[in-house]
This record gives structure tokens, C-alpha cells and sequence, in this order.
């Protein structure tokens, strides 16, 4: 083996490539959740569709594309072989096992957590990614393909919204963890810098969740004709209209 | 189970002690339980464990094996996991300093040995740390013949390096790290050596080979890869920080790209 292929095949070069990933992946998921801060303007999807048409056919985009798949890819596989090798260095557990009395409960369950995601994902990515690359949605008024009314569709779902949301559970407490986990990794540690890292961290992990998950919760509870809320407040005003008279 | 630290109890203990019991390393062990009378709330956790051994001695049984010395709280051999922890319950102690009055009367114990797959157990609770030593034997020294002890400040260190590396160096290799690890991780041990070393002049010259050797042999001996979980130093008899495994990263980083290594 050369030095290369020794080095990120060894525990600690495995661990590299994940945080070197993980950090990308953060990255992404700003970019990402910006962009769809769209479908939160009232104008009936417009400027969420001209953005989701520059993301799937501007060329610098359609490149960088790669790196992300490149980027999950070996999150996801690094991920593996440090489970396997991790699960093989203690054949034989503990009878007794108070792991909670020492540690977070996030940082000893990045492995489910990481797999709730990837789970999403692939759902999410069938959904809109697929059906944008390869489907044929409606035009909306500016001639864009109408993915706008694709999100509001299937956000009008429940089981769609609760997988969304439990998703984005997983993904914060996955940040939670992750981020400075990956700061850490890399050797970036500083006794002065280690607190901001921390709790930029957190943040980064309690508003990107919550950013993402408002979305379904948005459109299932405020834009929905048989939404809870809406049906709710309705029915409420009903009965104090009732009420009063 | 165990009581708080606050706990002090005054009078002799009557106690359910599970203890597991392995003939040999190639043989499945299990927990066996032992009901235990007397036990002065003074002793320490292998005190008590010498008067258990006491009472199967006249019984006619075997007794149970385990790791000890110095009992000092300095050799790091005497490797227990007590009720779910390295080392009992309570922090920044060895087992020999851990004593019976944190725990109350009727409380059940169980004893373990190290668990990780680079630890074998040759009997009971005794297990074979020899990889800590073969890790060690890989690159954790200074192989320069230092002769007679050197006059004061001849080598200039700040006093805050000083301090770092003498804090690294306080690791008695117990193995408690291993232990609580999910993933029995040694990275806690290997960057408190290599960090020890690395702060200081004399321990620089060979800093790249040396962090390079030691992870390589740390991945032979079958450890798992760091979590960042911090479980490690939360159970560390003398307090190792987790600051030394991002030394150790940024060392085996900086190594692998600079060194003269090519295999």
C-alpha cells in the first residue's frame, strides 16, 4: 500500500474524509435551505420555480452537483467502515452499560440517525429531484416547469410532513454532534475557539433543522384546505360565532 | 446500585456482588453472584474484593483473578468496570481508590472486565493490555542517549508547554478510555503519548515517525476509530482531555503529508 491509500484507509485518515464531508455537506444545506426560503414569498411559487430552474441548468451548479454526490457517497462509506471496524474492536459487550452517565446521547448515535436521513433522502430526492430532472411537471405562468405546485402537493400529506419533520429532528441532532465533531477531527481545536465552535454548532444545528422543517409544517398547516389548523381556527371561529349569537 | 458521592456510610455493609467469572481466555465466561457480609465502608473496592476472595479460599472454590499493584491510585493496573463504568462510578479515581463507603448497604455490584477485542481476558477480571505496550514499543519514546541528567533551563521550554505535556504524560495506560469507549477506542491513550511528546523539544525530532508508527500499530492491535463521544475523558482516572485527540488528528495529518514515509 502507498502512503496515500495507507493514510485514509487508517482509523484516523477514515475520520478525516468524514468530517472533510461532513463540513461540505453543512455547507450545502445553507445553500439549500436559502434557496427554498422561496416557497415562503406569496406569489403563488413564481420566484421558487425561476430558482429551481438556475439550480438544474446552470452549468457551474449542474458541476459542483457532483461534488455533492462525491460528498454524500463517502460520508455514507466511510461511515460504514468505521461501524464495521468500531462494531468489530468489542465482539463481547458490557452486562452492565451506563454510557449515558458520560456521554451525549447524539454523539453515541450518529449511525441511526445518519441512517433516518439517508432514508429521507432517498424518499426526497424521488420526489422533487427525480421528478425535476426527469419528470414532466406544469408549466407555471413563466413557462418554468411548476415545482412549486409539486411541494405544496405533497406537503399537503401528513405521512409526507411527518417524515419530513422526523427527518429534520434526526439531521439536528445529527449537526448537534457533527459539526464540532468535525472541527475536532480535523485538529482544529483551540482552547480560546473550541467554545465558539461549540455553540455555533449548536445553532447551526437547532435553525437549520427548524428552518427545513417549517416548510412541511408550513404548507400542511397554513395552506392546506383540510388542515388541521386551518380546520381548526375555522371551526373555533364557528363556535364563537354561535356562541355569541 | 451505587449511591451518590455525597454518601458516607459508617457502618459494615452487607452487599450482592455479580462478578464475572472466565476460566481462561479460550473459554465463555459468565456473571456469577456472590452475597458478601461485613464489608467496612474504609476498604477500597479491592479490598472488598480480597475478602471475597478470602471467603472462597476456605470454601474450597477458586478465587477471583484481577489486575492490581501499587494500590496507590498510580499504577493503572487495577482495570475493573463497575456498574456500567472504568473504574465505578465515581470520577477521576482508580478502582483501588474507589472506596466501599460511596456505595450503600444492600446494594448489588457488578464487576467486569475491560471489554475490547484488543484486550483479551486471561482470567475473571484480568485482562492482557499488552497492546498498550506494542503501541507504545511503535514510536513512543525519544531514542536519543540523553546521558546524565541535564542542568536546569538548558532547554528552554515555557512553562505552559511544560505544563501541557506533563498533563498528557500523567496517563498510567489503565485502559479506562478502551473501556468506556463504544467503539474501544485507544485514541485517547495513543494522543495522550504522543501529544506528551510532541509539546517537547526532545520528543519533536522524531515527532512525524513517530505519530505515523503508533497510529499504525493502535489500528493493528484492533481498536476502534474515535466518535468524538468523550465518554474516554470523562472516565479517565487522571483527567487526559480531549484536546490531545485533536493533537494527535493535526499531528497524523501534518505527518502523513510531510514525512519522508513513502510505504
Amino acid at each position: 500500500m502507498n502512503w496515500f491509500t495507507k493514510t485514509f484507509t487508517s482509523s484516523i485518515g477514515r475520520k478525516i474524509i468524514m468530517s472533510l464531508t461532513g463540513l461540505f455537506l453543512c455547507t450545502f444545506l445553507v445553500v439549500h435551505l436559502v434557496g427554498n426560503l422561496q416557497l415562503f414569498r406569496n406569489d403563488d411559487g413564481v420566484a421558487f420555480n425561476v430558482y429551481s430552474h438556475f439550480m438544474g441548468h446552470n452549468p457551474i451548479i449542474r458541476t459542483i452537483e457532483w461534488g455533492l454526490v462525491l460528498g454524500f457517497g463517502f460520508h455514507i462509506y466511510e461511515s460504514l467502515m468505521l461501524t464495521l471496524r468500531n462494531k468489530s474492536a468489542r465482539s463481547h459487550g458490557y452486562d452492565q452499560w451506563q454510557a449515558k452517565q458520560n456521554s451525549e446521547w447524539t454523539s453515541r448515535n450518529m449511525g441511526i440517525l445518519g441512517s433516518i436521513i439517508l432514508v429521507f433522502l432517498l424518499v426526497h430526492l424521488y420526489n422533487f429531484f427525480w421528478r425535476a430532472r426527469f419528470g414532466t411537471p406544469d408549466p407555471d405562468i413563466n413557462h418554468n416547469d411548476n415545482l412549486y405546485k409539486v411541494v405544496v402537493t405533497s406537503f399537503h400529506q401528513l405521512w409526507y410532513v411527518i417524515l419530513y419533520v422526523a427527518a429534520q429532528a434526526s439531521l439536528g441532532y445529527h449537526l448537534w454532534h457533527g459539526f464540532r465533531s468535525g472541527f475536532q477531527t480535523l485538529g482544529l481545536n483551540h482552547r480560546k475557539y473550541m467554545p465558539l465552535i461549540k455553540n455555533f454548532g449548536y445553532a447551526f444545528a437547532v435553525l437549520v433543522s427548524a428552518g427545513f422543517a417549517a416548510m412541511p409544517l408550513y404548507f400542511y398547516l397554513f395552506t392546506n384546505d383540510q388542515g388541521a389548523l386551518t380546520k381548526g381556527v375555522s371551526l373555533t371561529l364557528q363556535h364563537l360565532t354561535l356562541a355569541f349569537n | 446500585m451505587a449511591g451518590s458521592a455525597a454518601t458516607t456510610n459508617t457502618k459494615p455493609m452487607n452487599l450482592k456482588l455479580r462478578v464475572w467469572r472466565q476460566p481462561n481466555r479460550q473459554t465463555e465466561g459468565q456473571i456469577v453472584e456472590y452475597p458478601i457480609k461485613d464489608i467496612s465502608p474504609d476498604m477500597s473496592c479491592l479490598e472488598m474484593l480480597d475478602v471475597l476472595n478470602e471467603d472462597l479460599l476456605h470454601q474450597g472454590q477458586d478465587p477471583v483473578a484481577f489486575d492490581h499493584d501499587c494500590r496507590e491510585g498510580i499504577c493503572g493496573s487495577c482495570d475493573l468496570f463497575i456498574n456500567g463504568r472504568s473504574h465505578g462510578p465515581e470520577k477521576g479515581t482508580t478502582t483501588c481508590q474507589l472506596h466501599m463507603r460511596k456505595f450503600s448497604d444492600g446494594d448489588t455490584i457488578t464487576v467486569e472486565p475491560w471489554r475490547a477485542n484488543a484486550f483479551p481476558i486471561n482470567k475473571d477480571l484480568s485482562v492482557d493490555r499488552s497492546a498498550f505496550d506494542r503501541i507504545i514499543q511503535a514510536g513512543g519514546y525519544v531514542s536519543v542517549n540523553t546521558g546524565g541528567a541535564p542542568d536546569g533551563n538548558e532547554i528552554p521550554i515555557p512553562k505552559d508547554i511544560a505544563d501541557r505535556a506533563f498533563e498528557a504524560a500523567t496517563c498510567i495506560a489503565c485502559g479506562a478510555c478502551v473501556a468506556a469507549c463504544k467503539n474501544a477506542s485507544a485514541m485517547l491513550f495513543v494522543s495522550a503519548k504522543v501529544s506528551q511528546l510532541a509539546l517537547l523539544p526532545q520528543g519533536q525530532v522524531e515527532a512525524k515517525t513517530r505519530v505515523e508508527n503508533m497510529v499504525a500499530q493502535m489500528d493493528i492491535e484492533g481498536f476502534g476509530a474515535c466518535s468524538n463521544i468523550g465518554s474516554c475523558a470523562a472516565e479517565c482516572p487522571v483527567g487526559i482531555s480531549l484536546e490531545n485527540i485533536a493533537i494527535l488528528n493535526r499531528e497524523y495529518l501534518v505527518a502523513k503529508a510531510t514525512s519522508n514515509t513513502l510505504a
